[in-house]
């Protein structure tokens, strides 16, 4: 990076910031703070919306998955329209006609205050563990990159979306998201171009998308019903519309995105515009990881993406070792580039055996740049510079060596601009949930407005640097990013069942919920102690016995369950 | 502005499972009904193009999938 590119990075993040706190100072009403003016259009709901679930990971690993599996990635993405219809003819008018700030609130009204709390709790939880992973994800991945401070970068990013989601509450995060999410298309389709440009002059888009397929780049659906493929139609309809209902229906960072619509309408508008663009937003980010991988069969790539713990293992006792597994990788680069021209070649002369002949040969060579690739993972599992995944690296990689400056700063500015758009939203939501659903409800009843948007400024920085200090901490622990999946699966499942109650099985009370949802989350937790299968089936596990749990416990209670409930 | 009288305090309210306290009569009719969309005078209409383009994506990943596989 030279100066130009720090002046469109910093220059871009500063004054998306300072404009959002500049057009929401003075904000001293609750309803203002909490969500908007109440002016919000369906285009900015919707970009808000977008910001808030796409992080900065998003825009770095997505490209290294398409690079590295191709498109099938795409299919994890297939239930989320189905799930925001869903949201949008049942959950939203329910939450919008209730006029509550948090979708906890909506569990108050429906069922009772424990469960109110309950359902609160479950997501502090889960959200505040999760917004230090939002901070320190890209942070370790770009700091490694560019020899920043990693703690440094953690501190400075992470206090610059506390300072103006503090300042300007929900409407500075959707005004700023707006901004943020313009950059982030801007950036991704200049390095589109970019790539498109540099490809080999005679291969063009679809030789490149011709040549992507014959490596199985391109395998974007897979109809077969084998559990052992990772992503499949069926997995991706079924278990992606189930995590999708439960994130965009059930967890306020995003419930509170769509409440601040100005109508029923513009909610709902939003809601569909990501219905609409969700999957071809998932499908252009992968195929730009695709065309990266075209491209690196003409260009020599680095056998390991993560250069700086390829250098750190180089310069230690493993140096011997990685400079031959690098020999090896350029001779075996070098045939399968000499065997991809002639492929081309033999395309534009029209010779179709040849160009068979090639393709074959092209692809006995992948294997072995792949074979010599792995061999280098292997070797490099154990430095400590290489915590993330190689893919992680990839596409920043390619932005580095190839993109010209000022390209670079904004593709950069975009990685960070994802990283506080989704961090802003997190935030918000959190200090929204803690001054609504525990300070005002159970601790102080009776106060101004002023005094509890103070409140809420207070608690959205406390768990910024909640935030701050998880992130610094997962520096420490390795397995620490894992570590939080795996324990917002646990929590994640019982939500859902719930809110699922709620919503469909209006027979069912207060009690029979709360004792149900308690004794699934032991559940879950015992079944994760005694097995050892995917932590994602937890999900389902969760929401089902917390349902079918509900439904046998009133059955028991008969009609007393909600008797004694409290709004 | 003050805090909203259906949001906090108040007796315990005697009720039967699944009923909703705080409940607000429903959303206008130019708020729910009005999709304020060209061609598209219902909700209903709406989701189903919706869906349809969720389908015109998935029929052409699978084209896609199937030419260069």
């Amino acid at each position: 990076m030279n100066t130009l590119d720090y002046v469109v990075l910093v220059g871009t993040l500063l004054g998306i910031a300072a404009y959002g706190m500049w057009r929401t100072r003075g904000r001293r009403d609750l309803h203002t703070y909490l969500k908007g003016a109440g002016d919000t259009r369906w285009l900015a709901i919707g970009l808000s919306v977008m910001a808030t679930q796409a992080s900065a990971i998003t825009f770095l690993s997505t490209p290294g998955q398409g690079f590295e599996s191709g498109l099938g990635f795409v299919q994890n993405y297939f239930g989320a329209p189905l799930a925001l219809l869903v949201i949008a003819g049942v959950f939203l008018p329910i939450y919008r006609r209730l006029d509550v700030y948090t979708a906890y609130e909506f569990l108050g009204r429906r069922f009772d205050q424990k469960t109110r709390l309950l359902g609160a709790a479950l997501f502090l939880v889960q959200r505040g563990l999760g917004a230090g992973i939002t901070i320190y994800a890209p942070a370790i991945v770009l700091s490694t990159v560019f020899g920043w401070p990693l703690n440094a970068t953690i501190v400075c990013s992470g206090l610059l979306v506390v300072i103006y989601t503090v300042a300007g509450g929900s409407e500075a995060v959707t005004l700023t998201q707006k901004y943020q999410i313009a950059v982030i298309f801007a950036g991704m389709l200049a390095a589109f171009g970019v790539l498109l440009a540099k490809l080999p002059p005679g291969l063009g888009f679809g030789g490149a998308l011709t040549l992507a397929g014959g490596f199985h780049k391109l395998e974007a659906v897979d109809f077969s019903f084998n559990p052992d493929r990772r992503y499949t139609i069926w997995s991706g309809v079924c278990g992606g519309m189930f995590l999708a209902l439960s994130y965009f229906g059930t967890d306020q960072s995003q419930v509170q995105r769509y409440l601040s619509g100005a109508s029923l309408r513009e909610s709902r508008l939003g809601l569909m515009f990501n219905a609409v663009c969700k999957i071809p937003m998932q499908f252009f980010i992968l195929l730009l990881g695709v065309l990266v991988f075209v491209f690196y069969q003409f260009e020599r790539p680095p056998v390991y993406f993560n250069e700086s713990a390829w250098r750190s293992a180089a310069a230690g006792g493993a140096g011997e070792t990685l400079r031959a597994v690098e020999a090896d990788f350029t001779a075996a680069h070098a045939v399968e580039r000499q065997q991809l021209l002639a492929w081309i070649e033999a395309r534009r002369a029209g010779d179709t055996a040849a160009v068979e002949q090639a393709r074959a040969a092209a692809v006995a060579a992948r294997g072995k740049v792949d074979a010599v690739r792995a061999a280098a993972k292997q070797l490099l599992a154990k430095e400590p510079g290489a915590r993330a995944n190689d893919a992680d690296y990839v596409f920043i990689t390619f932005i580095l060596h190839y993109l010209p400056h000022g390209l670079i700063g904004l593709l950069v500015t975009v990685f960070f601009a994802a990283a506080l758009s989704s961090k802003a939203g997190e935030l918000s939501a959190l200090g929204s949930t803690t001054t609504v659903d525990f300070y005002r409800y159970v601790i102080r009843r009776e106060a101004t407005d002023a005094h509890y948007v103070a409140a809420s400024r207070w608690f959205t920085a406390f768990w910024g640097l909640f935030a701050i200090a998880v992130a610094l901490l997962a520096n420490l622990a390795e397995n620490l990013i894992q570590a939080s999946n795996i324990l917002g699966s646990l929590f994640y499942g019982v939500p859902l069942g719930i809110f699922l109650v709620a919503f469909f099985l209006k027979k069912i009370g207060g009690t029979a919920v709360f004792w149900a949802a308690l004794a699934s989350l032991v559940l879950v937790w015992g079944l994760y102690a005694a097995l050892n299968i995917s932590y994602l089936w937890y999900n389902v596990i969760g929401c089902g016995a917390c349902v079918i749990l509900a439904a046998a416990l009133q059955l028991a209670l008969g009609g007393r369950s909600g008797e004694s409930s409290r709004p | 502005m003050t805090t909203r009288p259906d949001d906090v305090g108040g007796v315990p309210t005697p009720r039967k499972a699944g009923e909703m306290v705080g409940e607000r009569a429903g959303p206008t009719a130019t708020d729910d009904a009005a999709t304020g969309l060209p061609g598209f005078r219902t909700w209903r209409a709406v989701y189903v193009a919706v869906l349809g383009f969720f389908a015109l994506w998935v029929g052409l990943l699978a084209l896609l999938t199937e030419k260069f596989s």
